[in-house]
């Protein structure tokens, strides 16, 4: 490994070298830079990797093992022993560690009851416990694993962000991300305060019967960018002043139908009356 | 009568004032029936004298209360006014419109509300409680004033050759009725040119046309589109139209689904119309035309949001919840040599809501 990225190194330079020599500096400048560079890099490298690529299988495989009990212990008896699925579940092959992130880390998984839908509860897990299952999970077969960090910043395109969000979200979401009733006792959850991770894990998953926006359908960069605009949701108060939840309509109208009508009515009440 | 207006009698006065005008308003019965159940007009209570009128303190009260109104309405102004320059509206930050509207809003407020319940304050806490009659002054004009007008109305004639002078009136009145015509003619060019029925059944699908993703027009492959996936689908070059853009849109709107094989339940008719499980619908909704994209991925239910309708995606949509009439109408797609989704042709038949002639389609 280290040989392999020393040879790049003096290719890189041997080709890039003749072109330097013209300028100014000491003909000895870049060799010198080269010899510091290389012994730097690889010294750090070859550090690097005896130490850590054992332990890391070493803890990865610990990982799995440490999932799989948990696995067994909490999921086995709606997912089956070898996450197979049975009558009361789906089987998690391929299901991938993002599910596991969103499902475990959302508090939906363990179910407390069938229902229509899982309903959100406080976690039951350590995030070190939800990423022993993610890990066992994923190793039974290729599936979503969690996105690098760089697409869950929120520091992409707000309107882009917003208008893919309008398209692909809004109709069960809500425009602003309030949430909304489905059919037969589904709802679509609110958006606001949660992770991004599990935004993210929520589009490309498709938990329950919300459809699956994979990256084929919706880039990265496009998720990060939606993941951005419900940020600035939740950050920036509603422009136009009190929102009442966001709901719309019915909301809006129900407010105006007691309280507008209602001070219609005392102020007509008051005009009318005699003075005591 | 007269005294009624004067508005210095007491409620008594007033009461039999009101008794009096009922008596003579009163028809004389056609035969002599014993009314034994008319109510007497009682007439008004007894005046309540107000605490304003008692009490000398309560009255200086309500003064100064009043006059606090009118001063807050002053300072309702000058806050609005103040509050317009101190949170002017930034285009670059929609957070300033909120504050600029706010204390603008509540500057107003103050000004208008301060004005208007002070006055309503004044008037019925220290303006004059008595309650009096006015009578409705009688309609008919005195006969000399009927005749004097009927008199000016022959004198202009006359002076005028109104009904004299036929050639002119008619001419004046045929003028008239010209002036609106090219209002008409103005206002007829804002509905379509072309047979709206005709707009109404044919969308920019055809044969070949790529299905793209919305909003960024971006040909979709039969292979990006996995199972539970939902896409939100315009006819590819619909980005790219220069003019009536949305209208197209509004048609074209599509829903692609994937769903496993097995859990289509296909006629034999229409089999060829989807490809490897990949369906696609009109996003409008055969009710009144909303966007029905609220779809399950579990269930395959569709479910407009306006109305309820819902539509099984398992059974070529059909209605199986709420007032819409009619299945939403299927593209018939399949896949090109490059691998990307097109549609086999149009829409079948019209989408959206019904209309009077949308039996008539010609057959494509």
């Amino acid at each position: 490994m280290i040989r392999r990225i020393e040879t790049l190194h003096t290719m890189a330079t041997t080709s890039a070298a003749p072109a330097r020599r013209v300028g100014r500096r000491h003909p000895l400048a870049t060799t010198a830079l080269l010899v510091v560079g290389l012994l730097a890099t690889g010294g750090a490298y070859a550090l690097a990797t005896t130490t850590a690529t054992a332990d890391t299988r070493a803890a990865s495989a610990q990982l799995i093992e440490d999932g799989g009990k948990l696995f067994a212990a909490n999921c086995a008896s709606c997912h089956g022993m070898n996450a197979e699925g049975t009558a009361a579940g789906p089987t998690l092959i391929g299901a991938g560690a993002l599910a596991v992130d969103f499902q475990v880390g959302t508090g939906r998984m363990p179910m407390a009851a069938s229902g229509p839908q899982a309903e959100i509860k406080p976690v039951q897990f350590t995030q070190e416990q939800i990423d022993a299952m993610a890990a066992w999970v994923a190793d039974l077969a290729p599936g979503p694993a969690v996105p690098a960090s760089r697409y869950l910043a929120g520091d992409g395109d707000t309107a882009i962000g917003a208008e893919l969000f309008r398209i692909n979200c809004a109709m069960c979401h809500n425009v602003a991300g309030a949430g909304g009733a489905l059919t037969e006792g589904k709802w679509a959850p609110g958006l606001a305060g949660v992770d991004p991770v599990h935004v993210y894990g929520a589009m490309v998953t498709g938990p329950q019967n919300m459809p699956v926006f994979s990256d084929l359908n919706l880039t990265p960069e496009e998720k990060n960018d939606i993941i951005t605009y419900l940020k600035y949701v939740d950050e920036n108060p509603s422009v136009g002043g009190w929102d009442l939840g966001s709901l719309g309509p019915v909301s809006e109208g129900l407010f105006i139908w007691i309280f507008g009508l209602g001070a219609l009515v005392g102020v007509t009440i008051w005009l009318t009356a005699k003075s005591n | 009568m007269a005294e009624a207006h004067d508005g210095v009698d007491s409620g008594e006065t007033a009461g039999k004032a009101v008794a009096q005008q009922d008596d003579h308003s009163t028809p004389a019965p056609p035969v002599a029936v014993a009314r034994l159940d008319r109510i007497e007009n009682p007439g008004f209570p007894p005046e309540r004298l107000r605490v304003t009128d008692l009490d000398p303190k309560k009255e200086k009260q309500a003064e100064r209360a009043i006059s606090a109104l009118f001063f807050l309405s002053i300072v309702g102004s000058v806050l609005a006014v103040a509050a317009y320059i101190l949170f002017p509206i930034d285009p670059l930050d929609p957070g300033s419109i909120r504050l600029n509207n706010m204390f603008l809003g509540i500057g107003l407020t103050l000004a208008l509300l301060g004005v208007g319940i002070g006055a309503v304050h004044w008037s019925k806490a220290l303006m004059h409680g008595h309650e009096q009659v006015e009578m409705r002054h009688p309609t008919r004009g005195v006969d000399e004033t009927r005749e004097r007008a009927v008199e000016i109305f022959s004198e202009a004639n006359a002076e005028s050759g109104f009904t004299r002078r036929r050639l002119v009136r008619n001419s004046l009145i045929g003028a008239i009725i010209a002036t609106p015509i090219p209002a008409i003619a103005l206002f007829r060019d804002l509905a379509p040119a072309e047979d709206p029925v005709a707009l109404l059944k044919y969308t920019m699908w055809e044969a070949g046309t790529r299905l793209a993703r919305d909003p960024s027009g971006t040909p979709i492959k039969a292979s990006e589109v996995t199972i539970g996936s939902v896409f939100h689908v315009i006819p590819e070059g619909l980005a790219e139209l220069e003019s009536h853009r949305l209208e197209e849109k509004a048609k074209a709107a599509v829903l692609l689904m994937r769903l496993p094989v097995d859990a289509l339940n296909e006629t034999e008719d229409r089999a060829s119309w989807s490809y490897d499980g990949i369906v696609a619908y009109s996003k409008i909704c055969t009710h009144v035309g909303c966007p029905v994209a609220l779809y399950e991925q579990q269930t395959h239910h569709l479910l407009c949001p306006c109305h309820q309708s819902q539509f099984d995606v398992a059974n070529h949509c059909k209605v199986i919840f709420g007032p819409a009439a009619r299945p939403l109408p299927q593209l018939p797609i399949t896949v090109d040599e490059e691998g990307y989704l097109v549609a086999q042709s149009d829409f079948t038949e019209p989408v959206g809501p019904s209309f009077w002639e949308r039996a008539l389609l010609v057959p494509l």
